[in-house]
């Protein structure tokens, strides 16, 4: 598409404002991490390094970063089984119900988040008489990470096709064998790129949260919520914001790598 | 191609065939495919056909029981009375609407913004530009989610950031309530409406946009009638994104909407202050039924494949 000089210009000056747009309130929040202002007042009347001491020593904000963390890992532990599997049901095999099970795996993510939490609730408080807790968030979460998993793996089987594999079956490898040596090589960074989505999803997520987590689990979005509004916890929170993002650039940065070298 | 032949006889005729379990084993599932598809898709079907469409179809049940009002336990007394007051209550009326109007909203700034950005990203920009882009539209997403959400909070406030920038020039910031609403959820979602309509864009060879020149278009009709219709399902994955995410917010809502009450608020109130499971059940399946018609209608354009 030839584009005159001028339409390059716009597109390209749109697309700095929408940068500007996204990172602004980011922004916001790295000054207020430094605000000498307890309540986070505006423009911050003077800036203090306080806070930064005082997050990395705060047990709450630790506790629910280690939570978040175990949380995180395990769905993702299990989004990463459960959506490879189902990827490679639907990439190699034809049978009846296909699209249905096609749309089971978005359901969770496509259907909004009230009606998730709501709905897991209800089955484990009610139905299963339940006490909410790791358990309840974990399978909860695992239940909206499996299609991250599913739909990077997915894309992956689509692209490279089956050819490699059937060569090596031909050469005489058997199933375990063409899986280690031949696929899952193939798969590799599909799988990374899947599992860490899952886990920043899981990570941050806090709706379907509140209504699995129960009193006993303070995962770290539910440690924000609480300490949000309270004037000496604000500073710190942002704090704890902040950090979550530069900790994010390294695996982020990763992924793409990955996922751009298999391109090529 | 020596090393290659060499080497991988060890490998795969290091025990003799026929012999091991593992390779027993591997000739079996090799030979029957259904066993092969059972064992993939057993675990998940098990999964996501107990714990989500049991729970979905509990919660559908439940709304058709009630609430012991003196002991607040749930009493399975079958009646239709939590269906009939949300369906008839006007507050429920104007509530449904609200969100509805706000998720609409949400949806279309989202998809006018994401559409230039996703169109420099995929066609304009260079690779290692691209690839910077890519990894500036991930990063928010790891900034917790109520961390934008409070900056939002103090952008929007009395004496904020937006009528500090705005205030020389006359203009001031809405203020909490629905504006603010629409405004904190259209920048929350943002990211993952802008991410499939740039897997869309592409997707869309170069070729074909070169071909629409070569034939004589003007860039608006080759954008018009060459790309768009290619990247519809990528705009319809993200808006499934930006409206089911509106739909089922509450947390947003509550910070910078003031005393805005949306479907999600009335949920979440529902469940924990007026512990009234089965009313909370009825008005969720609200939002259910709008996000089912909605997939149902998009279904066939393919959207659901590029979520």
């Amino acid at each position: 598409m030839r584009l005159t000089l001028t339409s390059k210009i716009v597109l390209w000056a749109v697309t700095v404002l929408t940068l500007a747009f996204i990172y602004a309130p980011i922004l916001v929040v790295v000054l207020n991490s430094f605000s000498t202002s307890k309540t986070l007042a505006w423009p911050p009347p003077g800036f203090t390094t306080e806070w930064w001491a005082k997050a990395f020593t705060n047990e709450g904000a630790v506790a629910a970063i280690t939570t978040s963390a175990i949380v995180a890992t395990s769905s993702t532990i299990v989004a990463l089984l459960l959506g490879t599997a189902l990827s490679f049901a639907l990439h190699r095999f034809n049978f009846f119900g296909k699209s249905t099970v096609n749309l089971l795996v978005v359901l969770p993510i496509a259907l909004p988040g009230i009606v998730t939490g709501i709905a897991l609730n209800n089955a484990f408080r009610t139905m299963l008489g339940m006490q909410l807790g790791w358990f309840t968030i974990i399978v909860a979460h695992a239940t909206f990470c499996v299609v991250t998993v599913f739909n990077n793996v997915f894309a992956r089987l689509r692209r490279v096709g089956t050819s490699l594999e059937e060569a090596s079956s031909d050469l005489g490898a058997g199933i375990w064998t063409t899986f280690r040596l031949v696929t899952f090589p193939q798969i590799r960074s599909a799988l990374f790129a899947g599992g860490l989505l899952s886990f920043a999803l899981s990570f941050d997520e806090i709706i379907v949260t509140t209504f699995t987590a129960g009193n006993g689990v303070q995962t770290l979005p539910i440690f924000i919520l609480e300490n949000m509004f309270r004037p000496n916890q604000a500073p710190i929170v942002a704090v704890v914001a902040v950090v979550m993002i530069l900790i994010a650039i390294v695996p982020i940065y990763i992924a793409q790598r990955l996922t751009s070298s298999d391109n090529r | 191609m020596t090393t290659v032949s060499s080497s991988a006889p060890d490998r795969v005729g290091g025990s003799p065939v026929g012999d091991s379990l593992a390779r027993r084993g591997s000739s079996y599932l090799y030979r029957h495919a259904k066993v092969r598809l059972a064992l993939l898709l057993s675990a998940p079907l098990f999964w996501l056909g107990l714990v989500y469409i049991a729970a979905l179809v509990a919660l559908l049940i439940t709304a058709f029981w009630t609430v012991d009002s003196f002991t607040g336990e749930i009493l399975i007394e079958w009646n239709i009375d939590n269906v009939t007051k949300v369906l008839g209550d006007a507050l429920y009326h104007a509530v449904t609407l609200r969100t509805l109007g706000a998720a609409i909203l949400v949806t279309i700034i989202d998809v006018a913004i994401a559409l230039p950005i996703a169109f420099v990203m995929a066609k304009i920009a260079s690779r290692g530009v691209q690839r910077a882009l890519v990894i500036a539209i991930l990063m928010p997403l790891w900034a917790s989610y109520l961390v934008k959400a409070y900056a939002w909070r103090s952008i929007l406030a009395q004496d904020g950031i937006l009528d500090w920038l705005l205030g020389p020039i006359g203009g001031s910031s809405p203020g909490y309530g629905f504006e603010g609403s629409v405004m904190t959820l259209a920048y929350l979602w943002l990211p993952f409406v802008i991410l499939p309509i740039f897997t869309a864009l592409e997707r869309v060879p170069d070729t074909l946009l070169d071909a629409s020149s070569d034939l004589g278009a003007r860039t608006s009709s080759t954008f018009r009638f060459i790309v768009l219709p290619l990247i519809v399902p990528g705009i319809i994955a993200g808006s499934i994104f930006s409206f089911s995410l509106t739909l089922g917010d509450y947390i947003a809502v509550k910070i910078v909407g003031g005393a805005t009450q949306m479907l999600g608020t009335l949920v979440y109130s529902n469940v924990g202050v007026a512990n009234n499971l089965p009313l909370a059940a009825a008005i969720s399946l609200i939002p259910l039924t709008i996000i089912f018609i909605y997939l149902a209608a998009v279904r066939r354009t393919g959207a659901l494949d590029n979520l």
